[in-house]
């Protein structure tokens, strides 16, 4: 059972890691048009070159 | 020239094909905010971005699809005015919003906080629950401690940050000595983990931190779907607001100065441009126009206006421009005396309970009671304070009101959602719930059943002669009548005739000359005819006796389709006009309404509204003037379209977004069935503790029995609302 000594803090430390990318997901604004950016990929608008 | 400059020194040429759009690309000082109702799919972003991003000035534009609008960076001196066209070129409508009005900033902050919470909930509870499998599974001993120590020291921090809308609102709820939903709620989570602490500390078997967490997550779960309903109704009732961008010309010593509405006073002289609409009441101290007061009174014949006329605020100008002499603004307005009524006739508006509001007064009394009451049998069963204790918690998480959290919201979310894409917006949190008991209809004439847009009736009997000298004359003028007869002409291919010296009268029409013949077209009495019922247009063709072009208010698109639909469900239709007799009496035959009313005034209106009311019928109304304001307030439930003035959106409980009035008819359908879908998740949830319940009475219920329990109710009740079709 010395095994869980390790498991245990990795599956916090996993899960902790989840918990910040969605905290940053929050912070950047990323859910303020789900439906647009959800269709934006679908258009090849700047797909050779970067919006200048 | 983006707002986010993005390093594009990218090392090799295929990185510049790299992930293209950054995540933020908001403009982010936004000058100018357009709302495009119209837009549904990848297509029009591109299409709008970049005839946007075409037009000269513009900086950058960033469309929002979810809000449907397009946030514009532009030069100073870029109008919202200019772009418009623009867009309507391309094929979509646009109304400027003010920016100002647009406060995202401050809604999304208590969005945001909701969202870290259920996040945070959400991460804890899943790791307490991996705890805890392990020790369902068979964990004794030191291991089972020590896993119930570590679920601990994740679930008392998780849960004092998550919980905490709860605790102040039961907190609040207590301080007046009242009771409300989130008693129990924060009354079952504390118990839970003191109890829990407890048996941990005893090295006990049954600890609820995963039964704690467990419901915080999915209590947040409702809170924040509710939450995200109501935000978006309230940014797109900000959005209404900011549809209207009060500005008036001001005549300061011969020059014209543009100043906000709220900056008049009385005695300013007031320049109104044809097609701008009155800000103040005021009388006319120069130039000749018409007036189309249909949005006051519902009348759709225009009015002619002269110096010494007395205007009133919302009126609009048609014809030529006119110098006015302020003589109430603001609250004065007769625009807002109006208000009284409408506060009036909503103190007569029967308080609505929700169904949500009385499952609750039912329900969190008699958790208590059963809760207390198991606590006391058991001690005196058994002379055990921690079994009884433990038990009166396991009979607390078990009938907390998880589902009961979440029956309501995610059926109004799934149900509201549905509609806005069919661009109607729910306004009021109950308004579904009062939507699916409306058994008549009352609709308005003008600029609701109508368009508010003159339409030719005789263009067959006029000969092809008088139609080419007619759009000759009417190709220079805006007045409605006349862009009417333009558009018909041209669509019947009539060329215009060559008639020179065009003049335009204001207020009286258009003339000039033809192979030497003066030529005029316009009010009847200016050329020479006598005036019959119908809204008309006189040509007069030299000595010639005048021939008259007759005009109907054409449909909105969707009134009759809408109309037939609400007949074929049951539900009776009626029609209450200001307009004239004949107006209205067309109209309802032409709809197949049979129940009709001209000439009605505001307070008429109401009074049938409330003596219907009285007769225990649950009305709908569907306006947009100022002369229904008062009956929006009255009735059950009220439906305006967007077009409609301010005091009749804000008094009214949905807003229809688009032009067509066809979403009406199948909005009452989409209530009928939410409502049907939210008592069927309080039978789920009810059924569901009356399984559960005796066995947490009788202390049968382990923590695994309770976590399965909560989370099937849970999971069934918004499986149920995500049916709603």
């Amino acid at each position: 059972m010395e095994v869980l000594s390790i498991l245990i803090p990795i599956s916090l430390i996993l899960g902790a890691v989840g918990l910040l990318a969605f905290v940053y997901t929050v912070r950047s604004n990323q859910y303020d048009d789900p439906e647009g950016d959800a269709r934006r990929i679908l258009s090849n608008d700047w797909d050779d070159r970067p919006k200048p | 020239m983006t707002a986010q400059l993005r390093p594009s020194l990218a090392a090799c040429p295929a990185c510049v094909a790299g992930p293209v759009e950054p995540a933020r690309p908001v403009p982010e000082d936004v000058q100018i905010a357009l709302s495009l109702p119209g837009i549904h799919c990848s297509a029009c972003i591109s299409t709008v971005e970049r005839a946007l991003a075409a037009h000269p000035g513009v900086e950058d534009a960033r469309v929002n699809l979810t809000l449907k609008r397009a946030l514009i960076k532009a030069a100073p001196d870029l109008r919202a005015a200019d772009l418009i066209p623009v867009l309507e070129r391309a094929g979509y409508e646009a109304h400027e919003l003010d920016p100002g009005a647009l406060n995202a900033t401050q809604t999304d902050r208590a969005g945001r906080d909701l969202l870290m919470r259920l996040a945070v909930a959400g991460f804890a509870s899943m790791n307490v629950m991996l705890l805890s499998v392990s020790v369902w599974s068979g964990a004794s001993d030191a291991t089972r401690d020590m896993f119930h120590w570590i679920s601990a020291a994740i679930a008392m921090p998780a849960i004092a940050f998550s919980a905490q809308p709860f605790f102040v609102s039961a907190w609040g709820a207590l301080k007046v000595k009242r009771l409300n939903m989130d008693v129990p709620i924060v009354l079952a989570i504390v118990l839970a983990l003191v109890t829990s602490l407890w048996e941990t500390s005893l090295s006990g078997e049954h600890a609820y931190f995963d039964a704690a967490l467990t419901l915080t997550f999915f209590l947040l779960a409702g809170r924040y779907l509710d939450y995200r309903t109501r935000a978006v109704a309230r940014s797109a009732a900000e959005e209404l607001a900011a549809l209207e961008v009060p500005r008036a010309i001001r005549m300061e010593a011969g020059r014209e100065t543009e100043v906000p509405v709220a900056q008049l006073v009385v005695g300013d002289l007031i320049l109104v441009r044809p097609g701008g609409r009155m800000p103040v009441d005021g009388e006319i101290v120069e130039g000749r126009s018409e007036l189309d007061r249909s949005l006051l009174t519902g009348e759709t014949l225009p009015v002619f206006a002269e110096p010494g006329f007395a205007v009133s605020a919302g009126e609009v100008n048609l014809t030529g421009p006119l110098v006015i002499r302020a003589s109430a603004v603001g609250q004065e307005t007769s625009l807002h005396r109006m208000a009284d009524l409408v506060a009036i006739a909503e103190s007569g508006r029967s308080r609505y309970t929700s169904l949500a509001d009385s499952a609750a007064k039912l329900y969190a009394p008699g958790v208590h009671i059963l809760s207390a009451l198991s606590f006391v049998g058991w001690y005196i069963y058994s002379g055990d304070v921690r079994t009884a204790l433990n038990i009166a918690a396991a009979v607390l998480i078990i009938t907390c009101p998880c589902a009961l959290g979440l029956a309501v919201p995610a059926v109004t979310t799934a149900a509201s959602g549905r509609l806005f894409k069919k661009g109607m917006l729910i306004k009021h949190a109950t308004a579904l719930e009062r939507l699916a008991e409306v058994d008549t209809v009352v609709f308005d004439k003008t600029g609701t059943l109508t368009a508010g847009m003159p339409e030719m009736t005789n263009l067959d009997g006029m000969s092809r002669e008088d139609l080419s000298i007619a759009l000759a004359l009417a190709q220079a003028s805006s007045h409605p009548l006349a862009v009417s007869l333009t558009r018909a002409a041209r669509a019947a291919d009539v060329e215009p005739a060559s008639v020179e010296d065009l003049t335009e009268v204001p207020g009286y029409g258009t003339e000039g000359v033809w192979n030497g013949q003066r030529v005029r077209l316009g009010r009847a009495a200016w050329v020479g005819a006598t005036h019959g019922g119908q809204t008309s247009a006189w040509l007069a063709v030299g000595d010639h006796s005048p021939v008259g072009f007759l005009f109907t208010d054409a449909l909105r698109p969707g009134a009759e389709e809408t109309v037939a639909a609400l007949q074929a469900s049951g539900k009776q239709v009626m029609l209450i006009s200001g307009d004239t007799t004949g107006a209205v009496e067309a109209l309802a035959a032409r709809l197949g309404i049979a129940n009709w009313m001209a000439e009605a005034l505001p307070q008429d209106k109401v009074t049938r509204v409330q003596a219907l009311t009285g007769q225990g019928r649950r009305i709908l109304m569907v306006g947009d003037g100022l002369n229904d304001t008062a009956a929006l307030a009255a009735a059950h439930v009220s439906i305006s379209p967007a077009s409609a003035l301010d005091a009749a959106r804000v008094a009214s409980d949905i807003v229809l977004l688009g032009t067509d009035l066809s979403p009406i008819a199948g909005a009452c359908d989409t209530a009928k069935k939410a409502t049907r879908r939210i008592r069927e998740n309080f039978q789920i949830a009810t059924v569901y503790n009356i399984i559960a319940v005796p066995l947490a009475v009788v202390g049968l219920c382990s923590p695994l029995i309770a976590a399965l329990a909560m989370s099937t109710s849970s999971i069934t009740v918004s499986l149920n609302a995500l049916r709603l079709r």
